[in-house]
């Protein structure tokens, strides 16, 4: 009876392709507009997560996100270092600084410093260059996608090319000379991203008497992250937060600030109710269209409950395939923007929420459709 | 037991208070074993309402009726089931083939609510189909037949489980006159050849010479009953 059953519904192509639309555009937007959304979270506090060895990150208490610069007086990383369960501390500078190019056109970079002697906190996909090289003078590494696209250099004869190592620029009027490319995590702000060693930075951006953006600690073996970094704060008045405070300090900041999660949540919810909509009314159809077959085979003796069985099947896999095509469509989605400009992450989590999604959508069909054959009269069979 | 069919002062009300109407009027049915009866009568009179008592799919409120030996108002809801799908063998004025699967699967489904597996049960369909001249048009789909083919196929639906009772409603009324008479004569053919009794409501007048037994029904009342 229930290959009878599945032909009753592949047979109808019209409203089989209507409750499959329906299904899958639900399913699309109830994993692709979370997978944009958890992409776009977890740029937020990619800077943080790239820059694996420390386990504590001190600033200034004024820090909203690792974007922000505000520095602290270089005399903090003595006291750092000197705090109890502080295995090393070295210091990073993170700041704006307005780059003039070749062709003389200007932008404005992202710069970060790095420990001198360590290097801790370079960026780990090098595309061209050795990353000791940085330690040269006035040496930079870029950002490879910003090299090929906002820090273009145009050329006399209208054309334009990438920015290449050798190519030598201006950093807040002083020089600077590209040693390597990198590709760079992308995060949530639009400066082109250049790395140097922290004493090359200094030279690059303003002097004052606070330069320090960051210390970089990492704990003692088998003491608590948390403790050390409270005992850091007591000590310096600075914030001392862990890795993982960090990045949901960060993740807090632009949730909070931008209503992003509000907007996102409103297109999921518009996905599910329009791809309820149509599957549910769709599939209401494809019963209601049926109901007169569904009473005679009440009449010839088929129960309720195998009826009940019978439209659960259907509906359960008009939902399978639907959720499988849409998710599916959402997959070439994400690999088509794999590493772009727009974010895309796709997690366990996002795939279970769009399939309890899709079971309610089924389920309400199915229940609609459901209370229509039971209460079915199989004397109707005799009413034309 | 002598009577396939025996009703003895069946009474159906439908609707409540006020609008309360007798359709069944204190109605006594007696079919034989093997019969070739026809029951006839104005719209409205209560033949559908009868022949659904008989099917037992509508309950009736007094008088007591049974069916190849069971009181179907005694039986439960579950054997009441059951009894429809062992006992009762339905014909359709509109066919009622569903659309979407083959001709044979069409005829396979009352073997299949038996609990037979699909591919015995599709091969038993074939056989029937064999019988009533369709055995060709097995793997179609039944829209692409006439009319007349359709009715044939859902004549094999309602013999694949040898019922011993067929209910047919109207089996004429959608057909010409001359693919009418075939079916009339294919019903009466297999009335003999298995022996089931039948019990065929009719508008078609021209059909009425088949049988072996015609009740007229009017007002909810049997007016007469013979051949």
């Amino acid at each position: 009876m229930y290959y009878i059953a599945l032909q009753m519904l592949f047979g109808n192509k019209a409203k089989y392709y209507a409750i499959i639309i329906g299904i899958s555009f639900a399913a699309l937007i109830m994993t692709q507009q979370p997978s944009i959304f958890l992409g776009l979270l977890t740029r937020t506090y990619s800077f943080v997560g790239d820059v694996s060895e420390p386990d504590i990150w001190v600033m200034n208490p004024g820090v909203k996100f690792a974007e922000e610069s505000k520095t602290m007086r270089d005399i903090e990383l003595l006291k750092v270092k000197t705090s109890k369960g502080v295995q090393w501390a070295v210091p990073m500078i993170k700041m704006l600084a307005r780059a003039k190019m070749p062709d003389g056109s200007q932008s404005t970079v992202d710069i970060t410093g790095l420990d001198d002697a360590t290097l801790i906190g370079a960026p780990y996909r090098i595309t061209q260059g050795q990353i000791e090289n940085l330690r040269a003078a006035d040496s930079i590494f870029v950002d490879e996608t910003a090299a090929h696209t906002k820090l273009r250099i145009s050329l006399k004869d209208g054309s334009t090319r990438p920015l290449k190592v050798g190519d030598i620029l201006e950093l807040n009027d002083r020089r600077a000379i590209v040693v390597g490319l990198f590709k760079a995590t992308r995060n949530f702000v639009l400066q082109p991203q250049i790395y140097s060693t922290y004493s090359n930075a200094l030279k690059f951006i303003p002097r004052s008497r606070t330069n320090l953006s960051y210390i970089l600690v990492k704990a003692k073996d088998n003491l608590e992250k948390e403790a050390i970094a409270r005992n850091i704060e007591a000590k310096t008045g600075l914030m001392a937060l862990t890795k993982e405070e960090f990045k949901q300090k960060n993740l807090d900041y632009w949730m909070n600030s931008t209503g992003i999660a509000i907007n996102f949540g409103i297109s999921v919810m518009l996905g599910f109710i329009v791809g309820a909509a149509v599957a549910g009314q769709t599939f209401y159809g494809f019963v209601l269209e049926n109901l007169k077959y569904y009473a005679v085979l009440k009449a010839m003796g088929v129960t309720n409950a195998k009826l009940v069985k019978i439209v659960l099947l259907q509906a359960f896999v008009v939902g399978f395939i639907g959720f499988g095509i849409g998710v599916l469509i959402t997959t070439l989605f994400g690999l088509n923007f794999l590493d772009a400009v727009l974010a895309f992450r796709m997690a366990p989590e996002i795939l279970l929420f769009a399939s309890i999604g899709v079971l309610l959508i089924i389920s309400i069909a199915a229940i609609i459709g459901i209370r229509k054959v039971v209460s079915l009269d199989p004397a109707s069979v005799f009413r034309g | 037991m002598k009577y396939s069919i025996e009703c003895t002062k069946i009474q159906k009300f439908f609707g409540e208070g006020e609008s309360r109407i007798e359709v069944l009027k204190s109605v006594d049915l007696k079919i034989g074993k093997r019969d070739f009866s026809m029951l006839v009568g104005p719209s409205g009179c209560g033949k559908t309402t009868l022949i659904s008592i008989i099917a037992g799919i509508l309950p009736f409120d007094k008088g007591k009726c049974s069916i190849n030996g069971h009181d179907i108002n005694s039986l439960t809801e579950n054997e009441l089931i059951n009894f429809r799908a062992k006992n009762i063998g339905f014909i359709f004025q509109n066919f009622n083939l569903i659309p979407t699967i083959t001709v044979a699967e069409n005829v396979s489904i009352p073997l299949m609510i038996g609990g037979m597996d699909r591919e015995q049960a599709i091969a038993k369909a074939k056989e029937m189909l064999g019988l009533v001249g369709l055995k060709d048009k097995s793997n179609m789909h039944p829209q692409i037949l006439s009319g007349g083919q359709q009715q044939r196929v859902a004549i094999a639906r309602a013999l694949v489980h040898k019922p011993p009772i067929l209910i047919c409603d109207e089996p004429t009324s959608a057909l010409d006159f001359h693919t009418g008479e075939n079916i009339v004569n294919l019903l009466k053919n297999i009335n003999k050849e298995l022996g089931s009794t039948f019990i065929i409501v009719t508008h078609d007048n021209r059909i009425l010479k088949y049988a072996d037994k015609i009740t007229y029904l009017d007002d909810g009342k049997i007016k007469s009953q013979g051949v």
